[in-house]
């Protein structure tokens, strides 16, 4: 598929500012007693840039636990997020929700979720919508991991969009571990892309380190999806550079020579390789974006840093809808 | 239990956990083991498990709690008795095999089956892990019949407790509190065991009674080394099991002291709080001398933000200030 200069800056930019995140700004939350259960996705960044690329605001996605670089490419402001992480009311979840559970409904961005392959199904909730409302001119992307493969609802999920031919993608971000259980082992199939013949969909597998391969058959997902022709099984398969968590050491339970590997086909240096010998994207472009990436971490930080707490009072606030006092006479359970 | 130093040891409740499962699969071959990254566990309660009797007894599932939760219920009716490693957070995927299948199982059958399971269910509330990882949920498992309720707030409860959990012949929920499973205690070298529903005492006092369970004991332990400094006598009864319940130890308690604070760490309304409110309420009402305290967790989900969170439980301070209320 072709890609415009800017459109492959733009996927470059996403996919730094993803990095940057992870890099700069977990570390961040610890120091901030904030740390419980976050989950880096660096190494994993080429497969929701090269999916969300093909996504507009109007367009939905359904994401995981290691759902940061889901949000930063469907558009959620890393400088919000950054607050949310760090606790703060200014974040989009005003706090409440933290790593595992940012929203921006604004974004089509249904939620990091803490429950394994738990968005499958809402993103079939929003593919139906689009369906129904929107002639499948919206897309819906669930985005789960090879652990998340072997959830029921996943299964339940492929067949309900396939029956009813919702413009929905699951994408599988295969990384290879369910915390330290390797997909060898958990998986009955040698690809997850292969149960896609049981849900009589198209199944695709892809380098997921590759953000133009991810980008190429995101299209034909999409331009499927759009026609009205149904779902598409998208496996990608990809590495999670650090431990399942900061507490996770991942050593434990695979080699530095894998890790390596694997690092070597880091996604962003994958595509320095193949865009600068081209010609058209210079080194020192890519240099550029780096440091306005990091440059945006840094104010995304000082920005969540100054932001202040929720208050006290938000304890009890978003329990139910906020309908006004005249109308709750009664049946309140918000007792303390 | 009077016990010398040198007949027992300072360990934590994983250890002792660890330790009881370990001795029960030493005992019984059926007893086997199922959960999610349970053979390479170096801290949990399965540590070393799948070292001592390998992989056939110590299995790592998919990520299929809904199956595996299921499959623990059809290998217990045809012989096997299943341990089943997970979280209450984790657990709703599979409510329709812990409900509809393992509570039911029994009754509906005519009592046909035996079910011995042990469903053993982290609840992690106070480290930020925001909603989804904060569930707090076995007042709805006491709100099912069909399954046993335990929660051991100390090592020696724990062990005891779990090797009873092992040896009955119902599903037996029992509930892991994080926030305690670090806390160390003395515990025997030799085998025992502690019934179910047998409550115990973990203070003894003349003023008030604070029923606390798991993580809450220390809470109103701590509550009532705060009162003593006043001058007002807590008494701290643990029921250890909440199914079934020592109502007995509960009423009799109260009949000393004449005032009740119940706490526990789910949310308040129709809590496990509630449930030995509404009992004393009705069998003990004319011991009271004042009205039940009852203390839980905010009616809210579990929000992230440090600024939140400590906000919705109750704490040593919120138990002292429910105790001196009852004697106003
Ligand atoms: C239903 C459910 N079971 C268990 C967990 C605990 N857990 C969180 S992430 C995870 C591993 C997920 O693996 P995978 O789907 O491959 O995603 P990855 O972490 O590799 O991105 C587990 C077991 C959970 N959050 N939800
Ligand atoms: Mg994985």
């Amino acid at each position: 598929m072709e890609l415009t200069r800017e459109a492959m800056l733009e996927l470059y930019r996403t996919m730094a500012t993803i990095r940057h995140f992870e890099e700069r700004g977990i570390p961040e939350t610890g120091q901030r007693r904030m740390s419980a259960s976050v989950h880096s996705s660096a190494g994993q960044e080429a497969v929701p840039t090269g999916i969300c690329a093909h996504l507009t605001d109007d367009d939905y996605i359904g994401s995981t636990h290691r759902g940061h670089g889901h949000c930063i490419a469907k558009g959620v402001d890393p400088k919000a997020m950054m607050a949310e992480l760090f606790g703060r009311a200014t974040g989009p979840n005003k706090g409440k929700g933290g790593s595992m559970h940012i929203a921006d409904m604004s974004k089509g961005m249904l939620g990091t979720n803490g429950v394994v392959a738990a968005s499958v199904p809402l993103a079939v909730g929003a593919g139906l919508t689009s369906k129904l409302r929107h002639n499948n001119q919206r897309v819906a992307v669930a985005f789960f991991g090879d652990g998340g493969a072997n959830q029921g609802v996943l299964h339940e999920s492929m067949n309900l969009a396939s029956v009813w031919k919702l413009p929905v993608i699951f994408c599988c971000e295969n990384n290879q571990y369910a915390e330290s259980t390797p997909v060898e082992y958990a998986l009955s199939a040698s690809h997850v892309a292969d149960r896609a013949v049981a849900y009589n969909m198209p199944g695709i597998h892809v380098d997921g380190m590759d953000v133009f391969a991810v980008y190429d058959a995101a299209g034909q997902a999409v331009a499927r999806a759009k026609a009205g022709e149904g779902p598409t099984l998208l496996e990608c398969l990809t590495y999670r550079y650090y431990g399942h968590t900061v507490f996770d050491n991942p050593l434990s339970y695979r080699t530095r020579e894998e890790e390596e590997h694997w690092r070597n086909r880091d996604p962003l240096k994958l595509f320095r390789e193949t865009v600068v010998p081209q010609g058209e994207i210079s080194a020192e472009e890519l240099d550029q974006i780096d440091r306005e990436a990091e440059n945006l971490m840094e104010e995304a930080i000082r920005f969540a840093d100054s932001s202040p707490m929720p208050q006290p009072s938000e304890l009890y606030e978003d329990v139910y809808v906020d309908y006004p006092v005249e109308l709750l006479k009664r049946g309140s359970n918000m007792e303390i | 239990m009077t016990q010398t130093a040198e007949q027992t040891r300072n360990i934590t409740l994983t250890q002792a956990l660890n330790e009881a499962m370990r001795e029960e699969m030493r005992r019984d071959e059926r007893v086997f083991i199922m959960g999610e990254d349970i053979q390479s566990g170096v801290y949990g309660a399965s540590a070393g498990l799948a070292q001592e009797f390998g992989y056939e007894r110590v299995r790592d599932c998919p990520l299929s709690e809904n199956a595996f939760m299921g499959a623990a219920v059809g290998a217990a009716a045809v012989g096997m008795r299943p341990i089943v490693e997970s979280a209450f957070c984790f657990m709703w995927v599979a409510m329709d095999s812990l409900v509809s299948q393992a509570s039911k199982m029994r009754y509906m059958f005519g009592g046909q089956v035996d079910l011995p399971i042990v469903y053993r269910a982290s609840l992690y509330y106070g480290g930020s892990m925001a909603a989804h990882h904060s569930d707090r949920s076995y007042p709805l498992f006491m709100h099912i019949p069909g399954f046993k309720v335990v929660f051991a707030s100390n090592s020696y409860d724990g062990k005891g407790l779990m090797k009873t959990a092992i040896r009955d012949n119902d599903p037996v929920l029992f509930c892991e509190d994080r926030t305690i499973l670090g806390a160390r205690g003395e515990v025997p070298e030799d085998d025992y065991a502690i019934p179910l529903g047998v409550a115990d005492v973990k203070r003894e006092g003349t003023d008030v009674t604070i029923v606390a369970i798991g993580g809450m004991v220390p809470r109103a332990l701590e509550a009532a080394d705060t009162l003593a400094q006043e001058g007002i006598s807590a008494e701290v009864l643990d029921p250890r099991t909440l199914v079934p319940l020592d109502r007995q130890a509960i009423l009799d308690s109260v009949a000393k002291t004449g005032r009740l604070v119940t706490v526990d760490m789910a949310h308040k309304t129709c809590s496990a709080a509630s449930e030995i409110a509404a009992i004393v309420a009705m069998e003990g009402f004319w011991s009271l001398q004042a009205p039940v305290q009852r203390l839980g967790t905010a009616n809210v989900h579990i929000p992230f933000s440090t600024a939140l969170e400590p906000l919705c439980y109750p704490t040593a301070e919120t138990i002292a200030d429910a105790a001196r209320a009852t004697l106003e």
